[in-house]
């Protein structure tokens, strides 16, 4: 098992070696111009020389994300709870849930800027606003799947709704809770830096789109491949804290694996 | 009390009527919905179950036995008529009875033992002292179960780690560790196999004569009922009436091989014919 483990780890890591050389030489054959589309070693060089330069929109961002999903996070597990635990609030909320989670974000972000100005508080928001939803749906499941039969018994011993929901419907629901974290901070990420790119004047968005309104292609992808990186440390950081909490959950698949 | 006549079967005779009524359902029903969608699921039943007995409940499906473990376990009020528990009407306070059902439900992030004392954390008067005594007492306690059932060592396993059989061994444990006076049981051993099954009887059997709850049973298996009970219940189809309540008086503890001797396979034969009445009747034909 431990083996596969290792391979398959070897795999991936050599399919994202594959990519940047692939990518390297497709732009050393072709002559590609480096306003068009710049070759990694040239991103990677920028990056590293511009670093001083993009390190404080990188904590903008970050802060940014940060505090948009925490709200996000609070709102979305109060709301999940109530509609999860009453099937009435559950049928009556969720078509207004639908309504607000299939609306673009990116709509919303000028209604953030003409309520709040440019800056900060849109990019909070938009965060907030795109990665509750997953949230909310995630607690109600949890919460709304426990088994009718457990609830049975446990009434039957004269358990009180509070005595169910404490410990039954809260650590099952850990489980789904952790992975739309993983989902959340991602969403999080993006509505952070969309609203960047479209009203603020600090953040890794607004350098990227004040770079390719200058030309300087290398910094646009620069920051793009930041974002990628921190996406990725990101999710990563929410997934070992999910396999550190709700272990029971995924247990039972290394078992099978063995 | 009884509206229907009580018919004696097998070798031994046992007195009846010393012992007091641990239930009792007078003219009970129960309707659920209402106007025209109103579904009568148990229509006027009276049954009167003493302390200590074991009574199962056979019927066809949708019959409304589920629902009398409901009403006993106060799940379910009735609409019409009365049922008192234990001296008590059965009113909004739950009875605080063990209860398993087909699905064992073993809290998948617990070890088993954990899982068994759950009802502990929630019954007083041990809930109070749930803290203090879970690492001693109560864990002994469990523990104690556990070996009865023969699954002695099992209790620090988590609950994917036991097969089928195992879970609902843990299951009567967990709904046993409160010492209720009264455990209901709603096709506890259905999705396991006929061998597994048999193992099980054994064991409800032992559990059953050792610390003595009245046992309501819900089956569907006829071998099971009369392996078990020492009462038989046979219900119409819905909505649910008693059309039959049998004594089974085999000696105990009862084994597998005595239920392929004529006497209990005769008893079977009647019930088969009660119910397969019942289905017809119904409309639902025989088979």
């Amino acid at each position: 098992m431990f083996g596969i483990d290792i391979r398959q780890k070897a795999w991936s890591a050599g399919l994202i070696v594959l990519f940047f050389v692939a990518w390297e030489l497709f732009c050393l054959t072709t002559g590609m111009s480096d306003l068009v589309l710049p070759r990694p070693s040239q991103v990677f060089v920028t990056l590293f020389q511009r670093f001083p330069v993009l390190w404080p929109h990188i904590v903008q961002t970050l802060a940014t994300t940060m505090f948009g999903f925490v709200l996000g996070v609070a709102l979305g597990v109060a709301l999940g709870a109530i509609i999860g635990v009453s099937k009435t609030a559950y049928d009556t909320c969720y078509p207004l849930l639908i309504g607000f989670s299939s609306i673009p974000k990116v709509a919303v972000v000028p209604i953030f800027v003409l309520w709040f100005g440019s800056g900060t508080v849109p990019a909070v928001l938009t965060a907030l606003s795109i990665c509750f939803f997953p949230i909310v749906v995630n607690i109600a499941t949890g919460l709304a799947t426990t088994e009718p039969e457990l609830e049975d018994v446990l009434k039957a011993l004269g358990a009180s709704k509070l005595d169910i929901l404490w410990n039954v419907g809260l650590p099952r629901t850990m489980p789904f809770f952790f992975a739309s974290l993983k989902v959340a901070i991602s969403y999080a990420f993006v509505g952070a830096v969309l609203s960047e790119t479209v009203a603020s004047n600090r953040g890794i968005g607004n350098v990227m789109m004040t770079a390719s309104s200058n030309f300087n292609v290398p910094l646009v992808f620069a920051g793009l491949f930041v974002l990628a990186g921190l996406g990725v440390a990101l999710y990563v950081v929410f997934s070992l804290i999910e396999g550190q909490v709700t272990g029971w959950a995924t247990r039972k698949n290394d078992v099978i694996a063995t | 009390m009884r509206m229907q006549p009580k018919t004696q079967f097998g070798s031994q005779s046992v007195p009846e009527g010393a012992a007091a009524t641990a239930i009792e359902l007078s003219e009970a029903s129960v309707t659920f919905g209402r106007g025209d969608r109103a579904v009568p699921a148990l229509s006027k039943t009276s049954l009167r179950i003493a302390d200590g007995e074991f009574v199962a409940l056979v019927g066809p499906s949708g019959c409304g036995k589920s629902t009398i473990l409901r009403l006993v376990s106060g799940l379910v009020q009735p609409t019409s008529g009365v049922v008192i528990v234990g001296g008590r009407e059965v009113a909004a306070r739950a009875m605080r009875v063990g209860m398993a059902f087909q699905n064992p439900t073993m809290l998948p992030w617990m070890t088993i033992e954990r899982n068994i004392m759950l009802p502990l954390k929630i019954v007083e008067p041990f809930r109070s002292n749930f803290r203090r005594l879970r690492k001693t007492e109560f864990r002994d306690k469990a523990n104690a179960l556990l070996e009865q059932v023969g699954l002695k060592g099992f209790g620090n396993r988590y609950p994917w780690q036991l097969s089928g059989g195992m879970l609902q061994r843990a299951n009567l444990c967990r709904a046993l560790i409160h010492e209720p006076r009264m455990l209901l049981l709603d096709e506890p051993f259905g999705a396991l196999d006929q061998f597994t099954r048999e193992e099980l009887w054994a064991i409800l059997q032992n559990l059953w004569m050792t610390h003595k709850p009245t046992v309501l049973l819900v089956t569907h298996d006829l071998r099971e009922a009369g392996f078990l009970a020492s009462r038989i219940c046979v219900m119409s189809a819905r909505p649910g009436r008693i059309l039959d309540d049998s004594r089974v008086e085999f000696a105990r503890p009862r084994t597998v091989a005595m239920t392929f001797e004529p006497d209990f396979v005769a008893l079977n034969q009647k019930l088969r014919t009660f119910i397969e009445d019942a289905r017809s009747a119904a409309g639902q034909g025989a088979g």
